[in-house]
């Protein structure tokens, strides 16, 4: 079981490829399950939620885009820095007319050009603003935030830009405001990072478990995406492990399985699909061995791993509503609303 | 035009690109994890054996290419790569410290006493270590020097990941346009607006555009940024120019971009964008590598063949070739979906050459997994 109760902002990275966005989006519905509100945010301006969940492009408004399991309702943001520049200096400074001088005398190009971190400060703060707002009556306006955030790589630069801004900015509303985020980000946020049973996306895994944790943020899951399980039987797969294949066996079942009778087949023929047949089965067995070792540096970390499926024919929104439920077997769920202060 | 034979279905010569003495730079671009980094470090070693004088330089934080390259030490210069085979040629690799090469740059550009001031201000401190961007400025930066030593006859850079992509392309340009800018006018305006007609216009907008950022800022932050700027002001305009040279450099015809995709809907997304920006800025692209992609030793035996063949076979003495024909029913259905996304992509841009690498079942991570990458890439898989 996964207590992730206290955790009011899950944050989802992982290596460029490993799926990070179809993993936030599936963590998004699952923890929505059963009456929740969730808003799923994405800041790499990259529309992937939109193209997930098969809805036109995202405004920089909070739209619901799916129902989850048991009535809950997931809402999706795609936040835009330069909108969310002035929307920020009026909710928080309200400088109406002096806002749009800053905007007129290049406040924008302030923020992305001669400090572009000024941009992850957005970010971070927009997704602050969503995971702090109040409903009407009085509670949440969301359950729990899901980030689908930048890769591994710049995963603990991102979030901690506002322990920067903190110090670059010793007082002022900025300096506390970036105070607040922080305090946001350390206390009630779970860092998840997705990787795939390679070595280069294990080690920048274990890289960022450890930048993560020098930063002083959680990190909550290892999500090891694209899991393939062996259709071969175990001690045929022991066996091809040792460069073990009875290739007589595989004939036979070519044989058996009437692949002789197509019409273009000849015996020449045959044993070529049977020696085929071999080395696939023998570059599968060599790939699951490394994957056995990868498993086993990864549960090293000491964090809980939760396994998703390899999916052969690509993602859709059907697929989310599928990798939802299997998270949820493994115990994920989203915040008991009794305990929602 | 098919997408099949004829122009459409154009292959990458990359040798021809690795041997003309004529190409000085490739620029490997395209999303995060498609094999970016692999594909720069196999490219410099495939030429540097093939007699050119290479360096590779990698931008990218996760020390990737220390680890594709046995290295365990790649620093802010450029440093030989022991065990290149082949006569005449070289390879030298190195890792971007954009702190170091952001010093550099201050430290060339300045006198000890200013160089000393920007260095030690606050706002730089955080500028150049920790704000996502500066990289690309600096990557760019390190590019020009390594190009004005003219010490490699070909250097090959790989590029930070995904969004960046493009940002690499666009650094330059912004910061042209930041030196430019009104902000910097404002923020510099008592030391050059003096006598510039509309100077009352421009001056209340400047006091209603200090107040505010003081408000939201905070004095002492503003300060610094105006000390910052001020400095910059005296030095940066060799930067900018450094910065404009090495943009016209992308465009010259001694540059090749090679944009790296793997089979993948998103990285073909990116890998499209990337194309027709480069068509649309005049920027001559090499060709798509695409990486990962899968084939078979039974080519003709389809997925539903395959598991027709695999439910005929319940009984337990045949489980291993049930599991062998699902093995390869699963491989034949990826291979069914990367040819359709590969011929989406070259029906999308017949001119664009391509060239595909087959995914390894084991990661590369030394010189011979890099040989046998860019042998690929010169043979087409």
């Amino acid at each position: 079981m996964v207590d992730w109760d206290r955790v009011r902002l899950h944050v989802v990275s992982g290596k460029g490829g490993t799926g990070k966005t179809t993993v936030a989006a599936s963590l998004a519905l699952v923890l929505a399950a059963g009456g929740r509100r969730v808003l799923l945010v994405e800041v790499e301006g990259r529309q992937g939620i939109a193209q997930l969940f098969d809805t036109a492009p995202l405004p920089y408004e909070e739209r619901k885009v799916a129902v989850a399991a048991g009535g809950g309702d997931v809402y999706a943001l795609a936040i835009n820095p330069d909108e969310a520049v002035l929307e920020y200096l009026e909710m928080y400074y309200r400088l109406g007319r002096a806002g749009k001088a800053l905007d007129r005398m290049g406040a924008l190009e302030f923020a992305t050009t001669i400090a572009p971190g000024l941009r992850d400060v957005l970010l971070t703060g927009k997704t602050y603003e969503a995971t702090r707002r109040r409903a009407a009556g009085g509670g949440f306006a969301y359950d729990a935030v899901v980030m689908d955030a930048p890769p591994t790589g710049r995963i603990t630069r991102f979030l901690n830009v506002n322990e920067e801004v903190g110090t670059l900015t010793r007082m002022g509303p900025i300096h506390r405001q970036a105070g607040s985020i922080m305090q946001l980000l350390r206390t009630a946020t779970a860092v998840h990072l997705v990787t795939v049973l390679e070595e280069m996306p294990v080690q920048e895994t274990a890289d960022g478990v450890a930048e993560l944790t020098a930063a002083g943020l959680s990190v909550g899951a290892l999500v090891v995406n694209q899991v393939r399980s062996s259709p071969l039987p175990p001690p045929a797969l022991a066996a091809a492990q040792r460069g073990q294949v009875d290739r007589t066996a595989l004939r036979a079942g070519l044989e058996r399985g009437d692949l002789a009778d197509l019409p273009s087949m000849t015996g020449d023929l045959l044993d070529a699909w049977a020696d085929g047949l071999a080395v696939e089965v023998l570059e599968h067995a060599e790939r699951s061995l490394l994957e056995q070792q990868e498993r086993t540096r990864l549960a090293a970390l000491g964090h809980p791993v939760l396994d998703l499926p390899r999916l052969a024919d690509g993602i859709d929104l059907g697929v989310l509503y599928t990798l939802a439920d299997i998270l949820a077997s493994q115990g994920v769920r989203g915040p008991d609303p009794r305990r929602s202060p | 035009m098919t997408a099949t034979g004829g122009p459409a279905a154009r292959a990458f010569d990359v040798d021809r690109m690795l041997d003309d003495p004529a190409v000085r730079i490739v620029v490997c671009c395209g999303s995060g994890g498609v094999g970016k980094t692999t594909t720069a470090a196999a490219l410099a070693l495939r030429a540097a054996e093939r007699g050119r004088t290479a360096v590779v330089l990698t931008i990218d934080p996760a020390r990737r290419l220390a680890q594709s390259m046995g290295l365990s030490e790649l620093d802010n210069t450029p440093r030989a790569v022991q065990g290149v085979q082949g006569g005449g040629g070289s390879l030298d690799a190195m890792m971007l410290d954009m702190k170091r090469t952001f010093d550099e740059v201050v430290i060339a550009h300045s006198s000890p006493e200013k160089a000393a001031s920007v260095l030690d201000n606050p706002f730089y401190q955080a500028l150049s270590t920790s704000f996502a961007g500066t990289q690309e400025y600096m990557a760019m930066e390190k590019l020009g020097q390594l190009r004005a030593q003219d010490a490699w006859d070909l250097i090959v850079v790989d590029t930070p990941p995904s969004r960046s992509a493009l940002d690499f392309l666009d650094a330059p340009a912004r910061l042209g346009s930041f030196l430019d800018g009104r902000l910097i006018r404002v923020l510099t305006a008592p030391a050059r607006a003096g006598g510039r007609a509309g100077l009352k216009v421009f001056q209340l907008g400047l006091s209603v555009f200090t107040g505010a950022l003081t408000r939201v800022l905070g004095g002492e932050l503003l300060t610094d940024v105006q000390t910052f700027v001020g400095a910059l002001d005296s030095m940066f305009g060799g930067f900018r120019e450094r910065a404009e040279q090495t943009y016209a450099l992308l465009q010259d015809p001694e540059t090749v971009f090679v944009v790296v995709a793997a089979p993948e809907p998103d990285a073909l997304r990116e890998a499209s964008y990337f194309v027709e920006r480069l068509a649309g800025d005049g920027m001559p692209l090499g060709g798509l590598v695409l990486n990962r992609v899968h084939a078979s030793e039974v080519p003709g035996l389809s997925a539903a063949q395959s598991l027709a063949a695999a439910e005929r076979l319940g009984d337990p003495q045949h489980a291993l070739a049930r599991g062998a024909l699902q093995l390869h029913a699963e491989r034949m259905t990826v291979i069914e979906r990367e040819t359709r996304l590969g011929q989406r992509f070259r029906t999308a841009h017949p001119s664009v050459a391509v060239v595909p690498v087959p995914a390894f079942p084991t990661d590369v991570h030394d010189l011979d997994g890099l040989r046998r990458v860019g042998s690929c890439l010169a043979h087409g898989g």
